[in-house]
């Protein structure tokens, strides 16, 4: 079976064509570099990706701030995350580069700030 | 008002292309400078772009915007560039004084050389002419986006976006991300306006559709939006009637495009490009008023902050030597976009260095090559498998290849 992908990895955005026979990736063309490849097979096996959000902040100059997970996370896990995530608060002054979460639903990401938030 | 100080150079906005332009003039040696930024923070648009995928042809990873331009702020802290923060620059004049309204009154610079860098705004409702009244309920992505990521304010729940522009992409997995539900992403054009990555991971992804020649020609509600009229358009953009298609929504979100943000360039007598709506640049980023230069969004729409932190670099990189020998090379080979192209960066080249080309196509391409000719004869040719509207193309030529005295002209074939 052929199959068609937009490569997210890099803003290139290749159109990527594969032969999937349902349990193993064959022939690949139209990517630009090798990362194409790897971004097919696991999206044929297992789609990961990564999410920015941002967590509540108490006495900040801002409500909130930014933050992003250091892996991607399998694509279904999407909507359980930002639940967990939306649970934390935090207390100004928050620094970005802070992992306010280990092991986000026991895989290996943590939720790092992104955008920091002074005390106001 | 006191006496205008002496300044090498003032950068006007501290967004990624005046952070980026600011370190790399100090790192030429041009230390007698200033950044004005009229907001309270350092690092423009980028702080409300929370998604990630900036940086990665620059630092090989990808980045948050804030983290992206935290990177550039730590450079100039480091540097100890002095900058002020909620100064509005008001005025820059063609003899190079700049004058800013700050904290402290009404202050003023002569400057040896003035480099703008005042990024873009976007299209607003008031650029469409959509029919109806003037509900709240309707936004434009860039303002929608700070008030989700910098002010925990959610626009609404149900959402029509009108516009494939990559932040309204952006902002459509947002809002599905934080509970709202996204009817539809609408576009007048016959193909999308934002990058395919962002069509896969920000629509696809969520299974948010895509409408292609489709228009919002109706807006309802009096105090607040209730819905809009949606209708499919002929391929010259006119609403076909009876394709109207009623959606209930309590929100609009544009994403109709950015326009630069150009009133200060054009008060200080510099030409502006019809096509970018920015100034009319030469090889070293240098309008037509001599010494005052321009990089960045306020230049051309870019697409990838990448690219502004270069193009800044390489403005800097000219202005130390306009700085240091009082006149650059004179430019008069013109650069024009032949067929197919939007528009090229920069305008005027003076033939005697390799020159860096931005352009964009001004609508997709397949198996095509864009090519640089002066009189017929081909100077540069780079094929291409797609290429769209929504993509920034660099390329380069070298100066050996270029005859004296002709137009270059770039087109697609
Ligand atoms: C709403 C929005 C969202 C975007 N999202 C993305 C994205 O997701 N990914 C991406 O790669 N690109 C995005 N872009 C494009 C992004 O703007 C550029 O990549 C990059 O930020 C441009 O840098 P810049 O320095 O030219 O402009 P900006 O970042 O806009 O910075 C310009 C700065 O100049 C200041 N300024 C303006 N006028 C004055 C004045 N008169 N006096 C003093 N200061 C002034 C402004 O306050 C601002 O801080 C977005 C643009 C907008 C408008
Ligand atoms: S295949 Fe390589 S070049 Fe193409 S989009 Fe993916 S990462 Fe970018």
């Amino acid at each position: 079976m052929t199959k068609e992908f937009t490569c997210i990895v890099c803003p290139n955005g290749c159109q990527i064509t594969a032969q999937w026979d349902g349990s193993r990736v064959g022939e690949i063309s139209g990517a630009l570099c090798p990362r194409g490849a790897a971004y097919v097979s696991q999206e044929l096996t297992a789609p990961k990706r990564n999410i920015a959000t941002s967590v509540r902040v108490q006495g900040g100059v801002l409500p909130l701030a930014s933050v992003r997970l250091t892996a991607p996370i399998p694509k279904e896990a999407i909507f359980p995350a930002l639940q967990q995530i939306q649970q934390l608060t935090l207390t100004a002054p928050v620094e970005a580069g802070t992992v306010i979460l280990r092991g986000l639903l026991g895989y290996d990401s943590d939720v790092i700030v992104t955008r920091g938030c002074e005390k106001a | 008002m006191k006496q205008p100080k002496q300044i090498d150079a003032v950068i006007v906005g501290g967004g990624p292309a005046g952070l980026a332009a600011a370190v790399a003039l100090f790192d030429h040696g041009i230390e007698n400078i200033i950044i004005l930024e009229r907001e309270a923070q350092l690092g423009g648009i980028l702080r409300q772009c929370i998604h990630d995928g900036f940086g990665l042809t620059r630092f090989s990873q990808t980045l948050s915007g804030p983290e992206y331009a935290q990177r550039f702020i730590d450079a100039v802290e480091k540097r100890r560039i002095p900058y002020l923060l909620k100064a509005s620059v008001l005025e820059v004049s063609a003899d190079k004084t700049v004058t800013a309204a700050t904290r402290d009154g009404l202050m003023q610079w002569k400057a040896g050389a003035v480099i703008l860098t005042m990024g873009c705004r976007e299209r607003t409702r008031g650029a469409l002419a959509i029919p109806g009244d003037r509900p709240a309920g309707v936004f434009t992505a860039g303002v929608v986006q700070a008030y989700i990521n910098l002010y925990n304010r959610m626009p609404g729940k149900e959402v029509v976006i009108l516009g494939s522009g990559d932040i309204g992409m952006i902002m459509a997995r947002r809002l599905t991300l934080e509970g709202a539900h996204v009817l539809g992403v609408f576009e007048v054009q016959p193909y999308p306006s934002g990058l395919p990555r962002n069509i896969q991971q920000c629509l696809l992804d969520f299974d948010i559709p895509l409408h292609l020649s489709h228009t919002v020609t109706q807006i309802h509600g009096k105090s607040r939006l209730t819905g809009v009229t949606i209708s499919q358009v002929d391929d010259k953009m006119q609403p076909i009637p009876g394709t109207e298609t009623f959606y209930p929504c309590d929100t609009l979100v544009l994403s109709v495009g950015l326009i630069p943000e150009n009133e200060l360039t054009i008060d200080a007598g510099a030409v502006l490009d019809s096509r970018t709506k920015g100034a009319d640049v030469d090889e070293n980023y240098q309008t037509s008023v001599p010494g005052i230069f321009a990089a960045g969004n306020v230049l051309h729409v870019h697409d990838l902050v990448d690219f502004v932190s270069l193009e800044a670099e390489r403005l800097a990189a000219s202005v130390a030597v306009y700085l240091r020998e009082h006149q650059l090379p004179c430019c008069p080979i013109p650069v024009i976009p032949g067929d197919g192209i939007g528009h090229v960066i920069p305008q005027h080249i003076s033939g005697q260095r390799d020159v860096s080309l931005s352009l964009r196509v001004n609508r997709p391409f397949e198996n095509a090559a864009i090519v640089v000719r002066q009189q017929g004869r081909a100077l540069c040719r780079k094929p291409l498998r797609k290429i769209a509207p929504a993509q920034m193309l660099e390329l380069t030529v070298k100066a050996q290849q270029i005859a004296p005295e002709q137009a270059l002209e770039v087109s697609v074939e």
